[in-house]
């Protein structure tokens, strides 16, 4: 919202600088994103008379100009081209060093050997146009009226001293979408009256109903509709305060009506339109929703074909504008446009941007609906309109109009009380200041001991109850008045993690005792990152955004793989020469395509290594050092996924059941990422490892007796797996506490096609000790029992 | 026997300072020859039968005195082979002790962990629970009960992403007070950690980034509990000398509403780069709990009040850890993120 500081003067007394304005107003919820001064380009430029002008010896097309500039000189000598200055003539003098519009720095020079200490100026130099001073847009210097002295800064004299507040308003607080609605809001954090604005203008004896038929057939959609009739109009040109000021909030004057509606949206926040009578058919003015198939070209020439959720205004016959957001091109004011009906109407602000959404039309109108206007600016906006009209002396006035509104809208009433108020904000805001602040805002107070009753002005229709208030009390009184206090009145509670949240946190924790370092990626990927892992049909199950920013994050993941091998190749590319990666994020699982209810977020582990130094069994350590922490064992099945090797990719099991898979990157997967080292990557479902990850503690007695290892070397096929003879060997005897393997043979003293795996294993007694003969037997049985089953012999 | 004796006197000195340049075994090889069970001091002893017995008590002192001189002779001289054998080894086992070590280095949090962890920290002892909610959420927890209907300008300050129409990608974790107030009455303190989304992407925003929630509803909650335990929080999180400050601002979910500064960390509030010039950067939004929101959870607001706030956890790691760029956090480059040590 962009807001001059001479048109708020125009409103309320600002007896301070626009600095110290900018930092009221951002005490009181006004942030003030930049505050320009307007003329910040210009510097060392003055009003300036030419005393004298004579040819220049040497350039046909020269004039030697001498110039009283008062005090900064009386007689300057400045060399111009241009055709048309006049001895007597006040004109801007851009002085020697001084700047002008664009960054152009003037010094002192010769031309063509006379000497030239400055510039005459046009408008065009200063930056400005018409709408800033009459005659700015002539071609050559600009002449200005006799009004000022010699010597004046011509930023005084053109209307670019002057700052401009940039001002973010916040979504409650419409009814400050305007210069006047901002005013309101300086003049309470001054403590200045504040002045109102002119809603006065003398009506012609003629009738609006005469003329044309007003009705609103959408009531739910808007709310309020006022229509007033203006005939005899003389299209023409606004004066120079409204076009500088339409031009210091960024708006080109076009003409008269067309401005005043502008400026009533400027300085009230009312969106206005103004219909040329002469193009309604059927003197018929009607709003309703739009029919399916309807269609509208828009002002600015773009045609929308309509539907049942836009508001239209319409004539007898078809629409003649798209209520809120913009005027039809069959209705707008041109330069013979002698009668217009003026609009101020109240629309429903959901309405209004779902249509200017749903269509891609935007305008300042249906931004300030958007925003929400309330009814009363609806009221007070139409005769700021006619009372301009009369200002302005462009048309006469009908003596009534139509204000359709089928619910008036009552002012909030609270009823709440002094100590209410300050209980919410924890200090004591003395009784007159809560009352003095309120005021001060427009509201009503009525008092009655402790207990108020707040009558909020007619537009602030963001207010609902008494917090609302206790806000208006401490944003004029003072956050610095809020004094931290440590929740006197609460009831103690426990706090901290949950069980889960714990255990969460020391599966993390093991990890990174592992050296595997924590990743975020985004829980969005592409579906080509799944056809990358050759898992293409996933996508498909998986959930997609209905609006992603762009194809690369359209689709909810159900595996962590394809983030984490990006996140390992980018490492990789950037020449880190050996990394350990860990995510622990939620995959999304949808039940049904597509979703009905909330997905199920499940929880996921993803592991990625690469590195000299990485091999398989490097790789399988996190997960058995899970397993070793929370006292399970995992089980490992070889296994196939299309994106790891298949000699080098097993499948996590928990009690027989899958938890997860880990594995080398397959070779020509890697071949085609152009990764040369090892790449390991695999995933475990946390939300299935969860329940049995528990963080009791339970003692376990110390052997009475010693424990005894035994060194196994056995012999066995090379398709006989560590695994295999592991169980076999535990199944043989109910001794045996730890198997180990700790060395694996191979060559020609055993045999091709054979394997030498020796292993440790460590027989714990139970009841008694053993006698050296016990453990003879165990060993004797174990190898029975593995003889039978896997063919296996002692080396 | 006198004389045999002296010779044996002579023979060991004579092989003793032999042996010192020799080994331990070698040494010990002689000692047995002397002194081993067979050895001619041990014969000495035996061969006593054969001296006339006046002589013996004579002969006996000198065979024990010679046996007792031969022992010292052996052990003195192992000693000394057993030091030089020793400072031999020292000399052979001398490592380069600036050698690199072996070890396995600890993995990291991510910088984000980091912050959410001690975040969690500063709350869990004031008693905060840890709630987490769902990151695919409806429009009723993310918006409606939030006091943000359909069509609510306030949908404006945050690109949502849409799953359906009637489900999202969470853009706030205040979805979480909803949830949590559904279940459980005053009195509540919770911090709901999460990721969330928002349409949204440059060096300060990211399409997905973390928040944390906290919400406190008891019997007369003020709005000087926030500053409190906002304070508390930021003198734990930065230095015990930055200072909050409240200015007011808008959510459709608290009233009042306040947008909080911390004084600048790195300039102390004099102006920097850092806080381009203000003294303040600005951390977080909060307010009081709008009483809607307490009814649409079934709490009687006239009964109990609160207060909630939510902080960018990105954007407190990048103010505290001086990281410049938002984008960096999702790169998960290892050297970055060896950076941040636990």
């Amino acid at each position: 919202m962009k807001v001059p500081f001479s048109w708020l003067k125009d409103y309320v007394d600002i007896d301070v600088s626009a600095e110290q304005l900018q930092e009221k107003l951002f005490s009181c919820g006004f942030e003030v994103e930049e505050l320009r001064y307007v003329g910040e380009e210009i510097d060392r430029c003055v009003a300036g008379r030419i005393t004298h002008i004579e040819k220049h010896p040497d350039a046909d097309k020269l004039k030697v100009c001498r110039l009283d500039c008062g005090e900064y000189g009386h007689d300057i000598q400045i060399v111009t081209g241009a055709d048309n200055v006049f001895e007597g003539a006040l004109v801007p003098v851009a002085l020697d060093g001084s700047s002008l519009h664009g960054g152009v720095k003037i010094k002192k020079g010769k031309l063509r050997g006379v000497e030239s200490c400055g510039m005459l100026c046009s408008g065009e130099e200063l930056g400005i146009n018409d709408d800033w001073y009459d005659g700015a847009d002539v071609y050559g210097i600009l002449i200005l009226q006799d009004d000022v002295p010699v010597g004046t800064d011509i930023k005084k004299v053109v209307g670019l001293d002057d700052y401009i507040f940039d001002i973010a308003v916040t979504a409650n607080r419409p009814d400050c979408q305007s210069i006047y609605g901002i005013a309101r809001e300086v003049a309470a954090v001054l403590k200045k009256p504040l002045k109102p604005v002119d809603l006065t203008y003398e009506a012609s004896a003629f009738s609006t109903s005469d003329r044309v038929y007003v009705h609103v057939e959408a009531p739910d959609l808007c709310p309020r509709y006022i229509a007033h009739y203006v005939r005899g109009l003389k299209i023409e040109k606004s004066p120079l305060w409204m076009r500088r000021k339409l031009a210091l909030s960024g708006l080109r004057a076009i003409s008269n009506v067309v401005d005043i509606t502008n400026f009533v949206l400027l300085e009230l926040g009312q969106p206005m339109h103004a219909f040329d009578l002469s193009k309604v058919e059927k003197n018929e003015i009607c709003v309703r929703r739009a029919h399916a198939g309807e269609k509208i070209v828009t002002l600015d020439e773009k045609e929308f074909e309509l539907g049942e959720n836009n508001l239209v205004i319409c004539d007898g016959a078809k629409p003649v504008a798209l209520a809120g957001v913009m005027g039809g091109l069959n209705s707008g004011i041109c330069e013979t446009t002698s009668e217009v009906l003026f609009e101020s109407a109240k629309f429903e602000r959901a309405n209004i941007r779902r249509t200017s959404r749903a269509l891609g039309q935007k305008s300042d109108s249906s931004a300030r609906f958007e925003k929400g206007v309330d009814a009363y600016t609806t009221g007070i906006a139409i005769n700021r309109a006619l009372n301009l009209i009369e200002a302005l002396g462009c048309g006469q006035i009908a003596c009534d109009r139509f204000d359709i509104e089928e619910k008036a809208v009552s002012p909030v009433v609270v009823r709440t009380s002094y100590s209410k108020i300050n209980a919410l904000l924890g200090i004591e805001v003395p009784k007159e200041e809560i009352k003095g602040i309120l005021k001060r805002l427009n509201f009503n107070v009525t008092a009655r001991g402790d207990d108020i009753t707040v009558t909020a002005p007619a537009y602030r229709e963001d207010i609902e109850g008494y917090p609302d208030l206790a806000e208006e009390v401490i944003r004029m009184y003072g956050y610095e008045h809020i004094r931290g206090t440590f929740l006197p009145t609460a009831q103690v509670t426990g706090g901290g993690y949950s069980a889960e949240q714990r255990t969460e946190e020391r599966v993390k924790r093991i990890a990174r005792g592992q050296d595997y370092n924590e990743i975020i990626t985004y829980s969005f990927i592409s579906p080509k990152d799944y056809a990358l892992l050759r898992i293409g049909e996933e996508a498909e199950r998986a959930i997609r955004i209905k609006n992603p920013i762009g194809e690369d994050m359209s689709i909810m993941r159900t595996t962590l793989a394809p983030s984490m091998l990006q996140t390992l190749v980018r490492n990789i590319r950037r020449g880190n020469a050996c990394a350990r990666l860990f995510e622990l994020a939620n995959t999304y699982i949808a039940k049904e395509l597509p979703l009905k209810d909330l997905p199920e977020e499940r929880k996921t582990l993803c592991f990625g290594a690469y590195g000299a130094a990485e091999d398989f069994f490097t790789a399988k350590g996190v997960y058995e050092a899970i397993a070793a922490e929370f006292g399970i064992s995992f089980t490992y099945e070889a296994a196939e996924r299309p994106f790891l090797h298949p000699g080098k990719c097993a499948k996590v099991l928990l009690n027989g059941e899958e938890v997860g898979y880990f594995g080398e990157l397959a070779p020509d997967l890697a071949e085609e990422l152009a990764v040369e080292t090892n790449v390991y990557l695999g995933e475990l479902d946390y939300a299935r490892l969860r329940g049995h990850l528990s963080d009791r503690i339970r003692f376990k007695p110390l052997p009475k007796f010693p424990e005894v290892s035994r060194d196994l070397a056995l012999i066995a096929d090379e398709g006989v797996l560590c695994a295999d003879l592991e169980k076999g060997i535990r199944e043989a005897s109910k001794y045996v506490t730890a198997v180990r393997l700790f060395d694996v043979y191979r060559g020609e003293q055993i045999g091709a096609g054979k394997k030498s795996m020796a292993f440790s294993v460590t027989f714990t007694p139970h009841e008694n000790a053993f006698k050296p003969e016990d453990v003879d037997g165990y060993v004797k049985r174990i190898l029975k029992h593995l003889g039978e089953k896997f063919g296996v012999a002692l080396r | 026997m006198q004389e045999h004796i002296e010779k044996i006197r002579a023979d060991i000195t004579a092989g003793i300072e032999a042996a010192k340049s020799g080994t331990r075994q070698e040494l010990f090889e002689l000692k047995m020859k002397y002194l081993g069970k067979t050895g001619e001091i041990s014969a000495l002893s035996k061969g006593m039968r054969d001296v006339p017995a006046e002589d013996r008590p004579a002969m006996g002192k000198l065979v024990s005195e010679v046996r007792a001189w031969a022992e010292k002779q052996f052990e003195e001289t192992e000693a000394l082979l057993k030091k030089k054998e020793l400072e031999a080894r020292y000399k052979s086992e001398r490592v380069d002790v600036t050698m690199p070590a072996r070890f396995i280095e600890t993995g990291t949090q991510h910088p984000v962990s980091l912050v959410k962890k001690e975040i969690v920290e500063c709350f869990d002892g004031m008693g905060f629970e840890i709630f987490e909610g769902p990151e695919i959420e409806k429009d009723y927890y993310n918006f409606q009960a939030l006091n943000i209907p359909a069509d609510h300008p306030a949908r404006d300050m945050q690109d949502t992403f849409f799953v359906t129409e009637e489900l999202l990608l969470r853009s706030q974790t205040s979805s979480g007070q909803i949830r949590v107030m559904e279940n459980k009455k005053p009195p509540i303190k919770i911090l709901s950690p999460g990721r969330v989304y928002r349409s949204d992407s440059d060096a300060t925003h990211s399409p997905m980034f973390h928040q944390m929630e906290g919400l406190v509803v008891d019997k007369g909650i003020t709005l000087c509990d926030l500053k409190g335990i906002l304070d508390e929080f930021a003198r734990r999180m930065f230095t015990a000398e930055t200072k909050t400050r409240l200015r007011p601002s808008y959510f459709p979910f608290t009233e009042p509403s306040v947008e909080v500064d911390l004084s600048c960390h790195n300039c102390g509030g004099k102006g920097c780069r850092i806080c381009k010039g203000t003294g303040w950067i600005e951390i977080l939004g909060a307010g009081m709990v709008n009483r809607r929101v307490l009814e649409n959870c079934g709490i009687d607001p006239d009964e109990y009040t609160g207060f909630a706030f939510g902080m960018g956890l990105e954007r407190i790691a990048m103010i505290k850890y001086g990281i410049n760029d938002m984008r960096y956090l999702f790169e998960n480059d290892v050297r970055l993120l060896k950076q941040f040590k636990d």
